[in-house]
């Protein structure tokens, strides 16, 4: 009885020492999980000044293809990539680089694709030129000098995709009413996000920066086309072409519909003299008009 | 292991994919943009919003507007668009359109006070034309009305004329226009006979300044704004003058812009002219051949109602007839206004008026003058657009590239429908008016009509169409094509009231549930836009087509064919009466549908296929319906109104090819700037003796010899000013964002989003004194009415001390609750922008 009772009291004990112990460790792993939840979470959330190597899949087709070996970053023949580290933003083991500290050269060859095991960094990439690793933008239009008319253009003159990825655009200086403004534009269809302009910018925080395309690129709505583009692809307008548009004009007057408009010819010696090139006109008047 | 197999095979398939493609990345969204493009049809149409008049390509597949872009080849916007513009095709699919005929009912029957039920097009039209035929035997002709727009297309304005003018002999047909251009058109026929702008706008690369009168072009003619910036810059000593009343986006280009109180507009451009004269500058040869000097009544009322203590105290009310003065006199006329005079007026600093008056007064720089509402919602709108055509006639600077006074429209087909189709109470197509004999009989001709079938008594205008419905003096009252309930002045007092008067019958056409429809007593369903077979004309006298592109959802029906289906339920000896009738046996036991479209002309052009040069085909329900090309046979009959008569218009044929084509179109030619040899061919036929490159005013040829008039009129004071108690100024208007009363702008849910409200733009220190912060509810009041606002202290619009701006777009705040119905006596259009209001936190 005594033991039995002891023992009873021991199962109790036990019972209500069970219960506890497993609603504790319930609740442990269940806390331990969230955290580990929120981390995986976290970490698989590149912050935008982490770039990944060329030929990185998508993001999230990404991670789940690196295998975190490494090769990648002992291939690169300029130390640029690195791999996160715990408690990196970066998820632990992948590849990364930095682009103000530390831009993609663009090798020629692509050294870091080749020995990727998974295919994380593309093999079809052969071209480094078509690789999209991110876009640089000009973020801040305020503290570029080139928006204030100084001739900078660092930016343009380091790309590597010279005239193709940046352009400058020239605008009125309507300031100083004389001078030209040279605004570095960035061309998605040619930028392939090696971050040399970030590194390059002369500020003491770039202007122009480097950001992954989700995050650089607006979306057109899917229903807008732009019209001149779709009338280039096509080789030709995609509706009626236009009539041969005719003008009352005068002499010495053209109209170029589709240029400049109005051209009004500088006349010649010839058409300043007072009378009509036809003596018909001259000999008709009559002298009574003289 | 599960999710990363199958994140590793469709890697796979992603890059697969990316190499077919030939591209990196993102290879997917480029696949599924190809596959998206895949069997869209294109074709061109106008913009359905402004006057600009913008040319957009519209892509259609399996019956719905699936994308669109801007018209590379069109002159006017080279393939630009402005934000409206960009989100086009979501007007049509707003998710509330009205699809079915819907009536006031009680108890299975038409009631005044019941609620709207769908009914058939046939119950529709049997209640409504009962009712008309009621109103006529009653009262006659002017016991109904018809209330149109400078946004139908040409032929629906056309066929609307023919319906109340040839039809049931009655004038009271106005166009919203109204609203927007009968400044303009009373000023252009005033001082040169014949209406719209001489110029075009290639005037805005041949200029070397600039002047804006009351016009924020860079929000409300958006792509002309960009051209006018691009030679701003890109032209060498190129100056741009802004004036308004309040600092608007047009102001961040502006050299010189000027802040001025509200109507001393007048003022100040007498005392340009003052200027010209004083300092000699103007151009006496100029003068001297092609001008004519005159003065015009003064102290002529504010357009309110006649027991209004104003309209008593006028002595020339509503008078407008022109004397001859001479040049001293009219030298004399101007010289009170004086630069300190001007200023002290004006409250603009002198320097800038000077600068505006030397650009204007320099014989070396071409100056083009634009102007939209604020000269023509003015109670002196004729006055004062004259008041500018005085400062360019007198320097003869009119009629050349980049020389040239011009008024910009608001809405697409202002000029193309309302103006040269002649949808006002006393207008006819082409300039003809129903006051003469003559022009009245060239339309009876046309027409096929007895002599004596067209009133010779002008109609209600818009403003009196409302006042007439309160009195209860018309009954019938059928609005197309826009929303004047939300647009007319003073809405508590007298739209609304008149409205919903007992003793009328209203009926809406529209595509939207709008403040209008809700109103109505019946709401007809319409089709909209492209889908139905449409022509446009710009501001710049360009005329622009488009072929239906999509069926209308539901039952709507476009706007033509309510108006031809509506003339079947009369039959002519129901509309005529017998002595009228005897004139045409033939037509006796015909219906008035019959009389006036199947007259052999209008259905003279059979059913056909209407195909692209692709060989696309497109719909055309009208032509399906009726059984002959509708659209055709109207614009040719309408077309020969004006051939041979300076307002030529090209074949019906050549406007769907073309994109666009300006008037006059003579010999397949283009006219580009009116009124000089060279450029008009109406010059020489019209003055055979004139020099080569001289300018004929050949809408005055008959009246004084082809001579431009030039018309003195002074500063007078606004209709209502502020006081102790309503202490600021109210002026309305327009955003970029929203088009008009917002009725497809705001359907379109990123426009919405953009700018949801209206607000009440006001000066910090308004604001400050009334205790009133930015974002704030405030509450606006009028003699008339009020409204509550958010208010906006910081924002695109920055009025001075003493005046606030409200939108109009807004159907939850409605700004017209609060506006005066004056008008100016001439024009009888409403000035918008000046009445006094005070403001108080909500």
């Amino acid at each position: 009885m005594t033991i039995s009772k002891t023992q009873r009291k021991q199962t109790d004990v036990n019972r209500r020492q069970f219960l506890g112990t497993v609603f504790k460790t319930a609740a442990g792993v269940g806390l331990m999980g969230m955290g580990l939840g929120l981390y995986a979470k976290q970490s698989s959330k590149l912050p935008p000044q982490a770039i990944r190597p060329p030929g990185a899949l998508p993001e999230d087709e990404f991670l789940g293809a690196c295998i975190r070996c490494g090769l990648c970053v002992r291939d690169c023949p300029y130390e640029i990539l690195k791999l996160g580290q715990l408690g990196d933003q970066v998820p632990t083991g992948t590849p990364y680089f930095t682009a103000r500290t530390g831009p993609c050269e663009m090798c020629e060859d692509i050294p870091c694709i080749p020995n990727c095991p998974t295919n994380a960094l593309d093999h079809a990439l052969k071209d480094i030129n078509k690789a999209r690793m991110g876009l640089a933008v000009l973020i801040d239009h305020e503290t570029c000098i080139a928006y204030l008319g100084l001739r900078c253009e660092v930016c343009f003159n380091i790309c590597p995709i010279r005239g193709k990825a940046i352009t400058l655009e020239y605008h009125h200086n309507k300031r100083s009413g004389k001078h030209a403004l040279f605004l570095p534009i960035v061309h998605s269809d040619a930028c392939t996000g090696c971050g040399l302009c970030e590194k390059a910018c002369i500020l003491e925080e770039a202007a122009i920066k480097v950001f992954p395309i989700h995050l650089a690129k607006g979306e057109l709505g899917h229903h807008y086309r732009v019209g001149w583009k779709e009338k280039e692809k096509a080789g030709r307008s995609l509706v009626t072409p236009d009539i041969k548009h005719r003008y009352n004009l005068p002499e010495g007057v053209r109209y170029d519909l589709q240029g400049e408009g109005l051209i009004i010819e500088p006349k010649g010696g010839q058409e300043e003299l007072p009378m009509s090139s036809n003596p018909l006109d001259t000999l008709n008047k009559g002298l009574e008009n003289k | 292991m599960k999710l990363t197999r199958r994140d590793f095979i469709k890697t796979q398939a992603a890059v697969t994919a990316a190499s077919v493609a030939g591209v990196t990345l993102p290879a997917s969204k480029v696949l599924a943009d190809e596959k998206w493009d895949a069997g869209i049809r294109w074709d061109k149409a106008a913009c359905r919003y402004c006057g600009t008049g913008c040319s957009v390509l519209i892509g259609t597949r399996d019956g719905k507007v699936v994308a669109s872009q801007g018209d590379p080849d069109a002159p006017v916007n080279k393939g630009l668009n402005c934000i409206k513009g960009y989100f086009l095709p979501k007007i049509l699919y707003g998710k509330d359109r009205l699809t079915k005929p819907l009536l006031r009912k009680k108890n299975g029957k038409f009631d005044k006070n019941g609620k709207f039920e769908e009914v058939s097009w046939d119950e529709a039209f049997d209640v409504m034309a009962e009712k008309w035929k009621a109103a006529l035997k009653a009262k006659g002709p002017t016991a109904v009305g018809m209330f149109g727009s400078g946004q139908w297309t040409v032929w629906e304005g056309y066929a609307a004329s023919k319906l109340m003018k040839a039809g049931f002999r009655s004038n009271n047909l106005d166009p919203n226009a109204r609203h927007c251009m009968a400044s303009a058109v009373g000023a252009f026929i005033r001082g040169f006979g014949i209406d719209e702008p001489m110029g075009c706008y290639d005037d805005l690369e041949k200029a070397d300044v600039f002047v804006l009168w009351g016009s924020n072009m860079a929000e409300m003619h958006p792509i002309l704004w960009s051209r006018l910036t691009d030679t701003r810059l890109t032209k060498p000593g190129c100056e741009v003058h802004v004036l308004s009343t309040y600092k608007h986006r047009c102001f961040e280009l502006a050299d010189n812009g000027m802040v001025f109180k509200p109507q001393t507009d007048l003022a100040i451009l007498n005392y340009i002219a003052n200027y010209i004269i004083q300092n000699k500058a103007y151009n006496k040869a100029f003068i001297d051949k092609h001008v004519q000097f005159n003065k015009t009544p003064t102290d002529i009322g504010y357009g309110l109602r006649p027991e209004d203590p104003r309209e008593k105290a006028a002595k020339n009310r509503a008078k407008g007839k022109l004397t001859k003065i001479s040049f001293e006199e009219y030298a004399k006329s101007v010289e009170p206004y004086t630069l300190e005079k001007a200023s002290e007026l004006s409250g603009v600093p002198k320097d800038k008026l000077l600068k505006l008056a030397k650009a204007y007064a320099d014989p070396k720089k071409k100056v083009s003058s634009y102007w939209t509402m604020g000269f023509n919602q003015h109670t002196r709108g004729v006055w004062v657009n004259g008041l500018c055509y005085n400062v360019h006639l007198l320097m003869g600077k009119i009629s050349e590239p980049g020389n040239g006074p011009f008024s910009l429209t608001g809405q697409p087909s202002a000029c193309g429908t309302a103006r040269e189709v002649g949808t006002f109470a006393h207008r006819l197509p082409a300039d003809l008016v129903v006051k003469k004999e003559a022009h009245r009989k060239i339309a009876e001709k046309i027409w096929k009509l007895p002599e004596g079938t067209i009133n010779p008594k002008p109609g209600y205008h818009a403003v009196l169409m409302n006042r007439m419905l309160k009195d209860g003096k018309m009954n019938c009252y059928w609005q197309q094509c826009n929303n004047n309930m939300q647009a007319a002045a003073n809405l508590n007092n007298e739209t609304y009231p008149g409205w919903r008067n007992p003793d009328n019958f209203v009926a809406v056409t529209d595509p939207y549930p709008t403040v209008s429809a809700m109103a109505a007593d019946l709401i007809l369903p319409t089709a909209m836009w492209i889908e139905k077979e449409g022509a446009y004309g710009n501001a710049e006298r360009r005329t622009q087509f488009w072929r239906q592109q999509v069926k209308a959802p539901g039952e709507a029906k476009s706007d033509l064919w309510q108006t031809m289906e509506f003339a079947k339920r009369f039959k002519m000896e129901e509309v005529w009466p017998p002595e009228l009738l005897d004139k045409k046996p033939e037509y006796k036991g015909k219906t008035m549908y019959e009389v006036l479209f199947e007259n052999g002309q209008v259905n003279k052009y059979p059913k056909q296929k209407v195909t692209d040069s692709e060989g696309n085909e497109y719909m055309n329900d009208e032509m399906e319906h009726f059984g002959f090309y509708v659209q055709k046979g109207l614009f040719e009959e309408y077309a020969s109104f004006g051939r041979g008569h300076g307002h030529d218009l090209a074949p019906f044929d050549m406007y769907h090819k073309a994109r666009g084509l300006r008037w006059p179109v003579v010999d397949g030619k283009e006219t580009l700037w009116r009124f000089r040899e060279g450029y008009d061919p109406y010059v020489a036929k019209n003055n055979p003796e004139g020099a080569k490159g001289d300018v004929f005013f050949y809408g005055n040829k008959k009246k004084n010899g082809g001579r431009a008039n030039i018309i003195t009129a002074p500063y007078e004071p606004p209709a209502e000013s502020p006081d102790k108690e309503y202490d600021l100024w109210l002026c309305t208007g327009r955003i970029l964002e929203h088009w008009h009363s917002g009725s497809m702008t705001r359907r379109v849910p990123e426009l919405y989003r953009a700018v949801p409200n209206a607000v009440v733009f006001m000066n910090k220190k308004d604001a400050r004194k009334r205790k009133l912060r930015n974002g704030q509810m405030a509450k606006i009041q009028s003699r008339r009415g009020e409204i509550l606002c958010r208010v906006e202290t910081r924002g695109r619009n920055r009025p001075p001390e003493g005046l606030v701006f409200i939108p109009w777009f807004d159907a939850g705040r409605l700004v017209n609750k609060l506006t005066l119905d004056a008008t100016d006596p001439l024009s009888k259009e409403t000035d918008y922008k000046k009445c006094a209001v005070k403001i108080s936190r909500a």
